[in-house]
């Protein structure tokens, strides 16, 4: 198996799961949909006072994005493994850890990057101030990565499960927490007038991390699952 | 001297949910056979093939491909291996095109003419570039079923390829079954049709208390 | 390789039976012993700390279950990896026995420090960074239970779990350090964990005692949940039908 030929590979199921989402419009609209509803529900419950609202911002709009990305990495897999399109991939003579890699790129492709493009708005409806908003793209940019990875893990490990959508939640929240931490701190900092190169810095040190080693627990799990 | 058995099964068992599907299977297959796996419901011919095919680790006893532990070959065994399970692998939004060019990019395979040529021996010309779930559950079985005329491996593994194939489409299937065999593959299928193969076809009878 | 999983599938389990059928009684008498004696000599004998008077003495439990709840985790991870590789029976059970142990011990460590904070603190709950720590710790536990129990088959939950709990464990550092500077963010909010620099030895050693204790503890739980999902998965078996008889008959005894 030449290079070349798992180079093309891996675009084909890149090309295949951005097609298939793109005839699929929910796919892609409902995690940025689910995002703009959720953050909604805070002026609501909470209060709609700019002081108030902007201190929430960075902390909401970060826990937002994460449960958005976090409802949406359970069809990572589901359907591939409804359709047993996922036994085809076990199968093929091509590097399961790269074609894990193909799956979560195309998940970031659909949920990660819209996500990180409408962010700015929701800040602007949030209060957020300005010297935040980009903070707050580039925090998004490098965390939402790791997310999908993290949520990859769940999803496969879940995927063959009949009650898997409430347990993916438990299992990969946890999981979470240090992205969270990093990622709001950093739209913090900026607000405040610090440096966010810091926060930035472990956010990439987490996505180096989660794409070093995180496609070989899916790629376990997947056996696993399938195995069922 | 016996030279070394494509595909041997040494004292196979399979064990599901404490129950013994499969209790000390020793076969070997050769290159240029069919092997039909009969058996009722729930005697373990799925189980079977998910065991030849790896997906399944669940077995003890060997497995032997051209001599070697086929857990250690894994690799190169993928590539000589063409499996159709239950589920066809048809993605329902896609084109029967575009379901079998991402399936043919796993290995390496793409000439769009070639993949033309498959979806219009298994029936489907006229359909290449409508979505998979505008077609009928057979038509989207001889969307998968197009791999058998695209790929080259030697090894099939088919599990209930006839599944909501009409009579014409049945015929059709055997004589490309007989003809990879004559073509020196090996074939390893399940289904309750009763095949009529030209070259004949081996059996396997599980469960029953066989 | 075929009679070496063949050895481990029957071996193993039955072995691992029948030596702590033996050894069990011993480690549960010396288990209770050191348990007394640290407990005693925490709560009565030990002085009482100079700020915080006697309510400090809830660490003689507090600190050993906090302790033993991460242990357990890590030992959960090995028994996970050695199950992954090696496919043993042993260490398949050694995962689900682990969860709901260290879910317990960090379900103390909790409650414990809740009820030290209220004095201490004057609060309930403080969302310090051992106390958060240690709530992500007892959600990543509730994960692999809850993993555990939901798939069918026991060899594919066993597998599951494994994965889960070493990707857990890779994670407990990260999640440690990033809880811990946090915290140091938002340290105004929140008060600093007194940490005593010099504990006296009249304080730290019956603590020391109690951490052994709890040890002691842990593995005697540890041994007896092992022997009962043993028994539940080799039922079929001849030796268990057999241990089974043997008890029956020992009670009916009883009754004449």
């Amino acid at each position: 198996m030449s290079a070349a030929q798992t180079v093309q590979a891996f675009w084909g199921i890149v090309r295949r799961d951005l097609t298939v989402s793109m005839r699929h419009r929910s796919d892609l609209f409902n995690p940025v949909i689910f995002f703009l509803i959720v953050v909604t529900l805070f002026p609501l419950g909470v209060s709609p006072a700019p002081d108030v609202l902007k201190a929430l911002a960075p902390g909401v709009l970060w826990v937002v994005a994460l449960l958005a990305t976090l409802l949406s990495s359970d069809g990572i897999f589901h359907a591939d493994f409804e359709d047993g399109s996922l036994e085809q991939l076990l199968l093929s003579p091509q590097p399961l850890y790269l074609m894990v890699l193909a799956k979560v790129l195309s998940h970031w492709f659909i949920t990660g990057l819209p996500l990180t493009l409408i962010a700015p708005m929701l800040g602007l409806m949030l209060q957020l101030p300005a010297a935040g908003m980009v903070p707050l793209m580039l925090s998004l940019l490098a965390g939402t990565g790791t997310l999908s990875f993290v949520g990859a893990i769940g999803a496969a490990l879940t995927v063959g499960l009949r009650r898997g959508g409430l347990l993916l939640s438990l299992i990969v929240i946890p999981l979470y927490t240090p992205v969270l931490i990093f990622g709001a701190s950093a739209v913090q900092s900026a607000i405040e007038g610090f440096s966010i190169a810091g926060q930035l810095a472990v956010l990439g040190a987490f996505f180096v991390f989660a794409i070093t080693f995180a496609p070989f627990a899916i790629a376990g799990a997947l056996r696993i699952s399938v195995n069922g | 001297m016996l030279s070394t058995p494509y595909l041997a099964l040494e004292n196979v068992s399979c064990e599901r949910n404490g129950r013994l599907l499969i209790d000390r299977l020793s076969l070997v297959m050769e290159l240029g056979q069919a092997l039909q796996v009969e058996g009722p419901n729930g005697s373990g011919k799925t189980t079977l093939l998910r065991v030849l095919n790896t997906l399944s680790r669940d077995y003890h006893g060997q497995i032997r491909w051209q001599g070697q532990d086929l857990a250690e070959v894994r690799a190169d065994y993928l590539r000589q291996l063409l499996y159709i399970g239950h589920a066809p692998g048809i993605k329902r939004v896609l084109t029967p095109l575009e379901n079998l060019r991402w399936q043919a990019e796993l290995y390496g395979d793409h000439k769009e003419q070639d993949m033309l040529e498959a979806l219009a021996r298994v029936g489907l010309v006229g359909c290449e570039n409508t979505a998979c779930h505008h077609l009928s559950a057979g038509q989207q079985r001889r969307v998968s079923l197009a791999k058998l005329f695209l790929f080259t491996t030697p090894l099939w593994i088919l599990d209930e390829p006839f599944t909501a194939i009409d009579k014409q489409g049945v015929a059709e299937l055997e004589a490309v079954i007989d003809r990879h065999v004559q073509d020196g593959g090996l074939v390893i299928l399940t289904t309750h049709h009763s095949l009529s193969l030209k070259h004949g076809c081996r059996r396997l009878s599980l469960g029953g208390g066989a | 390789m075929a009679s070496w999983t063949w050895f481990h599938r029957l071996g193993s389990p039955k072995w691992f039976y029948e030596k702590t059928s033996r050894w069990l009684p011993w480690l549960a008498l010396v288990t209770a012993a050191i348990m007394v004696v640290g407990t005693v000599w925490g709560l009565a004998y030990a002085p009482a700390d100079a700020k915080q008077g006697n309510s400090y003495r809830i660490i003689f439990i507090h600190v050993p279950s906090a302790f033993l709840a991460l242990v357990c985790y890590y030992l959960m991870a090995i028994a996970g990896a050695v199950s992954l590789i090696w496919k043993m029976k042993l260490s398949d059970m050694a995962v689900k026995s682990c969860a709901p142990i260290g879910a317990s011990l960090t379900f103390i460590a909790l409650v414990t420090g809740a009820i030290w904070g209220k004095p201490t603190w004057g609060t309930w709950w403080v969302w310090d960074a051992r106390t958060t720590s240690m709530l992500v710790l007892f959600f990543l536990y509730l994960g692999v239970i809850a993993l555990q129990d939901a798939f069918e088959s026991r060899e594919n939950a066993n597998r599951a779990c494994s994965i889960l709990a070493l990707v857990g464990t890779v994670n407990i550092p990260i999640i440690y350090k990033s809880v811990d500077w946090w915290n140091t963010l938002h340290q105004g909010a929140t008060i600093k964990f007194t940490e005593a620099p010099s504990m006296p030895p009249e304080m730290w050693q019956p603590l020391f005692l109690m951490i052994i204790g709890f040890y002691c503890f842990f593995a005697l739980v540890f041994i007896m949940a092992m022997r009962s999902e043993i028994l539940q998965r080799e039922k079929g078996t001849r030796w268990v039908e057999l241990i089974v008889k043997h008890r029956l008959n020992k009670l009916t005894n009883h009754d004449d």
